[in-house]
C-alpha cells in the first residue's frame, strides 16, 4: 500500500477524490419512435428518399431553367431579379439542400442510436514502456558508436545541412532578378507629362489652382488624337504596348496638382525650383504597398491611399501625416520645356513605390 | 453732311444688327445682379461677408471668399441645397432646395459679377445628343477610361460615393443631374480638385457624364447590386445573412431531439 502510495506520489499524480455525489451514470436509454415502431420507421425511410427526390427534381429544373429562360432582356422578373437568375440560384441551392436535409433526416431517425461514454486515460505511457524505450534508444546510440566516432557523427551533420544548399539555389529559378528595374522608371529629363487616357501633352496655364489631374509619361498613352500620335513619332516616342506598357504604367504615373504658392512648404527633398506655378508632381503609387491613390482633399492638399489610409502632404513634399507608408511620395521635378509644356526635369530622384530589401535607405 | 448721313447710317445698321435683347439684356442683367445682391444679404452674407469677400475668424475661416467663383459654383451649391448651410460641419450637406430656379439665377448673376469665375453650362455642353450613335457609344467608352482614371477613386467604379476623412464623404453620383456633376467638375465643390476645362476638355466632360448615365440604365444582371459599394456590403451581406441562417439551421436541428417528449408520449400510448 505505502509502495503503491510513493509510486503515485512519484508520478505527480493527485490522490483520488471521494466522489461527494455519487456517479448517477447514464440515463436509461430511450428508443425512438422509429426504432419500436415499425410503421414510423417506414415513413422516415419514405421521408428521406423524398428528399433525396427532390434533389434530383432540383437538378433537373436547374438544366430545364438554364436552357429555357433568357438572361439578357428578363432582367427584373422577381423583385428586381432576373428569372435566370432565381431560377438558376433557387434549384441549385435547393438541390444541395435536399441533399443535406435528407442525410440529416436520416442519421437523426434511422442511423444507430447508442450512447457511447469513453473513458479519459493518463497521457503518460505506463512507467515500464517509457524505462524499455529508454533502454532500446540508448543501447542503439551505444551499438552505432555514435558517441565515440565524432568524425562520422560531424560529417554526417555537415552532409545533412549541405542537402539544404541545393533547395536555395534552386530558389534561383523562380524568375530573373530585378536588377536596377525596381530603380528606374522611364521618366527622364524632357519626358512630357501627357494627360492619363487622352495622352495629350500639358501646359502650365490650363490649370488653375485646385486642379488635380491623373497623368502619364509620354510614351505610356496613346493618344486619342491621330495628329497628336504623328506629332509624337515625328519626335521619335515610341508608344509602349502589351506587358511593357503595364509594367512601366505601374512605376511611372503620376498625379499633377496646382496650388497657391503660397501654401507651399518647400524643404531639401522637395526644392522650390521643382515645382511651376504652384504645379507640383508626385508618384501615383502609394510607398506603403504600392497601391495607385488619387483620393485628393483639394483644401488641405492631402493625398488618402484607400487601402490602407495612408495620407500625404502634396503641399509638403509628400510628407506622410498619417498611416503605416513610411516614405514621403516621391516628387518629379517639374519645368516648362521650350516650347510651352510641362516636361519632367530629371526621372525620380529615389525609386517609387514600397520599400524592399535592396533599396538603399536614407 | 456726310458725317451726319454715316452717323444716321451706323445707327440704322447699328438698329437693325444690334441685338435688341443684348440693350434689354444689360438691363436686365442689372436687375438680376441687384435682386441677386438682395437675396444675397439675406442668405449668404452672414458667412461669406456683405460683398461676398468672405470672413475669417479666429478658428480659421468662417466662408470663404466668393469673388472668382462664378455662376456655376453659385448654380451648383445653392440648387443642390448644400448652400445656405445648416449648420457647420465637416461638409456641407445636401438638403431640399429652398431657392427657386429664377432666384438661383439672380443669386449667381450676383456672385459672378464679383470676379471672372466659370458660368453655368448650357445643355449642349453636358449633353452628347448631337452626336451619331457610333460617336456616342465611342465617346461613352472614353468617359468611362476617364471615370475610373480621375473619378472612381473617391467616388466608387459605379459612382456610388465612398468615405474621405474625417467624416466627410464623395457624395454618390446617382441621384445628381447632369449640370450639377458638370459644374462640380468645373468648380471643384468643398475638398473635391477641379477638373477645369484645361484639365479636362467640355467633350470628355460630356463623355464622362454620358458613362454615368449608360451605367444607370445598364441592367443588373448580377442580382441585389447592394448599393454597388464593392466587397465592404457584399461581404456584410454573405457573412450575416449567409453565415447567420447557416449557423441559426444548426441550431435549430441540435434543439429539436428526434426523441421528443411528444412523440414519446404518442408511442407509450401505442403501446397501452
Amino acid at each position: 500500500m505505502s509502495e503503491n502510495h510513493d509510486a503515485e506520489s512519484s508520478n505527480n499524480l493527485p490522490a483520488p477524490i471521494e466522489e461527494p455525489i455519487a456517479n448517477p451514470g447514464l440515463a436509461p436509454h430511450k428508443p425512438r419512435p422509429t426504432d419500436i415502431d415499425p410503421r414510423a420507421e417506414r415513413r422516415a425511410e419514405r421521408q428521406v428518399a423524398a428528399f433525396f427526390i427532390a434533389s434530383m427534381v432540383c437538378a433537373v429544373l436547374f438544366c430545364v431553367a438554364y436552357f429555357t429562360l433568357d438572361i439578357k432582356d428578363e432582367t427584373d422578373t422577381f423583385i428586381g431579379l432576373g428569372a435566370s437568375n432565381v431560377a438558376l440560384g433557387a434549384t441549385l441551392g435547393l438541390a444541395l439542400m435536399f441533399i443535406g436535409i435528407g442525410i440529416i433526416h436520416w442519421a437523426r431517425k434511422l442511423m444507430g442510436d447508442v450512447e457511447i461514454s469513453e473513458q479519459r486515460h493518463p497521457a503518460a505511457s505506463s512507467e515500464e514502456d517509457r524505462e524499455a524505450t529508454l533502454a532500446a534508444l540508448s543501447a542503439g546510440l551505444e551499438e552505432s558508436g555514435i558517441g565515440r566516432r565524432p568524425l562520422i557523427r560531424n560529417t554526417m551533420i555537415g552532409a545533412l545541412g549541405f542537402v539544404g544548399l541545393p533547395l536555395i539555389v534552386g530558389l534561383r529559378d523562380l524568375g530573373p532578378l530585378p536588377g536596377k528595374k525596381l530603380e528606374r522608371t522611364v521618366w527622364k529629363k524632357d519626358t512630357r507629362i501627357v494627360r492619363d487616357v487622352t495622352g495629350t501633352p500639358v501646359r502650365p496655364e490650363q490649370l488653375e489652382v485646385g486642379d488635380l489631374m491623373n497623368a502619364q509619361p509620354e510614351g505610356l498613352v496613346t493618344p486619342h488624337s491621330e495628329e497628336i500620335e504623328k506629332e509624337g513619332h515625328s519626335r521619335g516616342v515610341e508608344y509602349l504596348e502589351g506587358v511593357d506598357l503595364q509594367v512601366e504604367k505601374s512605376k511611372s504615373s503620376v498625379i499633377l496638382l496646382r496650388m497657391e504658392p503660397k501654401d507651399q512648404t518647400f524643404s531639401k527633398r522637395s526644392p522650390e525650383n521643382w515645382s511651376v506655378n504652384g504645379i507640383v508632381a508626385f508618384s501615383k503609387i502609394c510607398t506603403h504597398v504600392g497601391c495607385p491613390i488619387s483620393l485628393n482633399e483639394q483644401q488641405s492638399h492631402h493625398l488618402l491611399c484607400p487601402c490602407h489610409q495612408s495620407t500625404f502632404d502634396l503641399a509638403d513634399g509628400g510628407r506622410v501625416v498619417f498611416g503605416p507608408a513610411a516614405r514621403p511620395l516621391p516628387q518629379l521635378p517639374l519645368k516648362i520645356s521650350e516650347d510651352g509644356y510641362l516636361v519632367a526635369q530629371s526621372g525620380f530622384l529615389e525609386p517609387v513605390g514600397p520599400s524592399y530589401w535592396e533599396r538603399d535607405s536614407e | 453732311m456726310v458725317m451726319l448721313l454715316g452717323l444716321l447710317f451706323t445707327g440704322t445698321l447699328y438698329a437693325a444688327f444690334a441685338p435688341a435683347n443684348a440693350e434689354k439684356g444689360s438691363d436686365n442683367q442689372d436687375e438680376q445682379i441687384a435682386a441677386g445682391r438682395e437675396l444675397f444679404l439675406v442668405g449668404c452674407a452672414f458667412c461669406h461677408g456683405q460683398n461676398g469677400e468672405g470672413i475669417n475668424s479666429q478658428n480659421g475661416q468662417y466662408g470663404p471668399s466668393l469673388v472668382g467663383v462664378g455662376a456655376a459654383a453659385v448654380d451648383f451649391q445653392v440648387g443642390t441645397g448644400r448652400m445656405p448651410m445648416a449648420q457647420p460641419g465637416q461638409q456641407a450637406a445636401t438638403k431640399d432646395n429652398l431657392y427657386s430656379d429664377e432666384e438661383i439665377e439672380q443669386l449667381a448673376a450676383y456672385v459672378a459679377s464679383l470676379g471672372p469665375g466659370p458660368s453655368i453650362p448650357t445643355s449642349d455642353e453636358y449633353s452628347l445628343d448631337n452626336l451619331t450613335g457610333e460617336q456616342k457609344s465611342e465617346a461613352i467608352v472614353r468617359g468611362g477610361q476617364l471615370f475610373l482614371a480621375n473619378c472612381s477613386a473617391c467616388h466608387n467604379f459605379e459612382g456610388s460615393g465612398g468615405a474621405m476623412p474625417w467624416g466627410k464623404k464623395a457624395p454618390s453620383l446617382r441621384e445628381t443631374s447632369d449640370k450639377h456633376i458638370y459644374e462640380a467638375m468645373l468648380t471643384g465643390p468643398q475638398q473635391m480638385d477641379v477638373f477645369s476645362n484645361g484639365n479636362i476638355a467640355p467633350e470628355d466632360k460630356a463623355a464622362i457624364i454620358a458613362y454615368l448615365n449608360s451605367i444607370e440604365e445598364n441592367p443588373g444582371y448580377g442580382g441585389f447590386s447592394l448599393g454597388g459599394l464593392g466587397p465592404v456590403s457584399e461581404g456584410m451581406f454573405a457573412w450575416i445573412v449567409g453565415i447567420g441562417g447557416l449557423v441559426g439551421f444548426a441550431y435549430w436541428i441540435a434543439a429539436h431531439s428526434a426523441r421528443s417528449e411528444k412523440t414519446e408520449t404518442g408511442s407509450e400510448e401505442t403501446n397501452a
